[in-house]
């Protein structure tokens, strides 16, 4: 079998080649850019297609099968997330192309190209690998270049947060990488056939909390978040959207995916998940509320988010895993599209206002409409208004935990949205405020083609809201995991 | 005790040494170190898993991964250190 032309290889390698050739050309690496970003855009529309059609497809690379090869494999989950990756990752780097237009700013345009492009193959790879050593090499290669994108601005404070996320993201996968190693005693084979197929005992408990805690530390769960607000506050805007949307999504996307495949044996392991879930909302919406900058307050509600999500997956028990993998996927799709609009909405408010202070934001003079209107949108879906898509998937976990009875993840989520509703307001409030600002205000200034990208993807996160029901059948394609393997 | 089992522990107690560095380590040099300690750990172990009782051979696949594994390390050495450099670089500006 020759699988020269399949999407699944073209997703992974022509961001790879992209990146090569971005960083060769840097004088063409937005053009180079922005192709392979289409392309691989296309390539996987017509994956999406193909596991429409005829349900999870795979290809083992070079004829090799597994357990000795690696196999790629696409179903509706990972399909899903490829789509999020790569429509998100086009509407950004379209944002990118304003924000980074700067004269002080060529070096950050001749790098972000090709660190982007190299952290879309790293999620690609992540979203169709099969077996566990594949996915540790490819959060190796995202978490190389999203510290990349972290310090892409150079200044000492995004240094400082990049070298942090660094060792957080280091040393989550070496974690994961001891896990892969117990598995692989054990098992002998890293496929997850065989993890699978793999008696539970000691040993392969062992390998899975080892490979949790590292996936939770990179995907940055309470109380293992502390790289992560200086992390994608300090990042450029594009950086930071793509840093909160989408890096973040590839560990929970292999949490889900592990968990699924070898069932975490206890209850109580489950409860604490969703403890620290809890934890998150709560601690994270109180430093939300304290924030002193908008970016800041953004990456604090990225911690809460993620919170919420790891309380979608405990919402009902051992016995609702098999339901409430959907409710975490709706929240993880949610939360990428409206962060991603909403840390390139804070992206232009700062370039328009020339600073972030929420304090001082109804002192401005200057109100950049389309960006706040963008931020309020977003903000809408994160809070979980209907109809968004951050609606639906709120009121799927508490449905979930109403029908399990289990009425404390309830609670916690009414909590966890009034505090967002809360900390958003401050900032909502400044922007219709008009009674501390001296100069006369120019309410229309501020307007650019650069809130085009941010805007669509405010109205998607809200848009979508409305297609739940197809997105739903369409991440059961190919459920249970293991049928198809 | 047979030698796999003093590797094996050997293995997960060096990456228990890394770990406990990286997390409380201050100096930016000596986290860096640690993250090595962890990631030669966790090879170490790797390479236990491969080993066989003398008249038959290591397995081949351990070994694999443990050679992939030096290589994502390097790398990601040789970035934090990169890093660090630019850091001290500005900080000294500072204090100049």
């Amino acid at each position: 079998m020759t699988p020269d032309l399949d999407p699944m290889i073209l997703a992974i390698f022509l961001p790879l080649f992209g990146a090569i050739a971005a960083f060769m050309l840097p004088r063409a690496a937005a053009l180079i850019g922005l192709v392979t970003l289409a392309m691989t855009t296309g390539a996987v529309f017509w994956l999406a297609q193909r596991v429409l059609a005829s349900g999870a497809v795979i290809v083992p690379l070079g004829g090799w099968g597994a357990p000795l090869g690696i196999d790629l494999r696409a179903d509706g989950l990972s399909v899903a997330m490829l789509l999020l990756t790569s429509a998100v990752g086009f509407l950004v780097s379209v944002a990118a192309l304003d924000s980074l237009k700067g004269a002080d700013q060529a070096r950050q345009r001749q790098y972000f190209w090709p660190l982007w492009l190299l952290l879309l193959t790293g999620m690609n790879g992540v979203y169709l690998s099969t077996d566990i050593f594949n996915l540790y090499v490819m959060i190796e290669v995202i978490a190389l270049a999203a510290v990349g994108l972290t310090v892409l601005s150079g200044t000492k404070a995004a240094l400082r947060a990049g070298l942090e996320y660094m060792y957080a993201s280091i040393l989550g996968a070496l974690l994961f990488l001891m896990g892969v190693g117990f598995v692989y005693m054990q098992a002998g084979r890293l496929d997850f056939a065989g993890l699978i197929a793999a008696e539970p005992s000691a040993a392969m408990s062992a390998a899975l909390a080892l490979m949790i805690v590292g996936l939770l530390l990179k995907t940055a769960l309470f109380p293992l978040h502390f790289w992560l607000p200086a992390a994608h506050a300090n990042a450029t805007a594009p950086a930071s959207a793509l840093l909160s949307g989408l890096v973040v999504k590839a560990a929970l996307y292999i949490f889900l995916r592990l968990t699924t495949y070898m069932p975490l044996p206890d209850e109580i392991l489950i409860t604490l998940i969703g403890a620290l879930g809890a934890g998150a909302v709560l601690w994270g919406g109180l430093q939300a509320l304290r924030a002193e900058r908008l970016k800041l307050l953004v990456a604090w509600s990225t911690v809460v988010q993620i919170g919420l999500i790891f309380i979608a997956f405990a919402r009902a028990g051992q016995v609702g895993l098999a339901e409430s993998w959907k409710a975490a996927a709706l929240l993880i799709l949610a939360h990428g599209v409206a962060k991603a609009a909403m840390f390139l909405a804070a992206g232009r408010i700062k370039d328009e206002i020339g600073h972030d202070r929420i304090r001082d934001l109804d002192r401005a003079p200057v109100r950049p409409t389309l960006a706040q209107f963008t931020f309020a949108l977003a903000a809408i879906s994160l809070i979980g208004l209907p109809p968004s898509l951050g609606f639906i998937g709120k009121w799927s976990l508490m449905e979930g935990a109403m029908a399990a009875g289990y009425w404390h993840w309830v609670a916690i989520t009414m909590i966890g949205t009034f505090m967002s509703v809360a900390y958003f307001s401050r900032v909502l409030s400044a922007f219709l405020r008009f009674d501390r600002v001296r100069a006369p205000v120019g309410e229309h200034q501020g307007w650019a083609l650069a809130d085009a990208a941010p805007l669509t993807l405010a109205l998607t996160a809200i848009g979508l809201g409305l297609m739940a029901a197809p997105i739903l059948r369409f991440i059961e394609i190919g459920y249970p995991f293991g049928a198809a393997l | 005790m047979t030698p796999d089992l003093i590797y094996g522990v050997t293995g997960i107690a060096v990456f228990g040494i890394g770990l406990v560095g990286a997390l409380c380590a201050q100096e930016r040099l000596r986290r860096v170190l640690a993250l090595k300690l962890c990631s030669v750990g966790a090879g170490f172990l790797l390479v236990v898993g491969a080993w066989r009782e003398p008249p038959d051979t290591p397995d081949p696949v351990p070994h694999a991964l443990v050679i992939t594994g030096i290589v994502v390390m390097v790398s990601a050495t040789a970035v934090a250190l990169a890093l660090i450099r630019r850091l001290q670089t500005l900080e000294a500006e500072d204090d100049a």
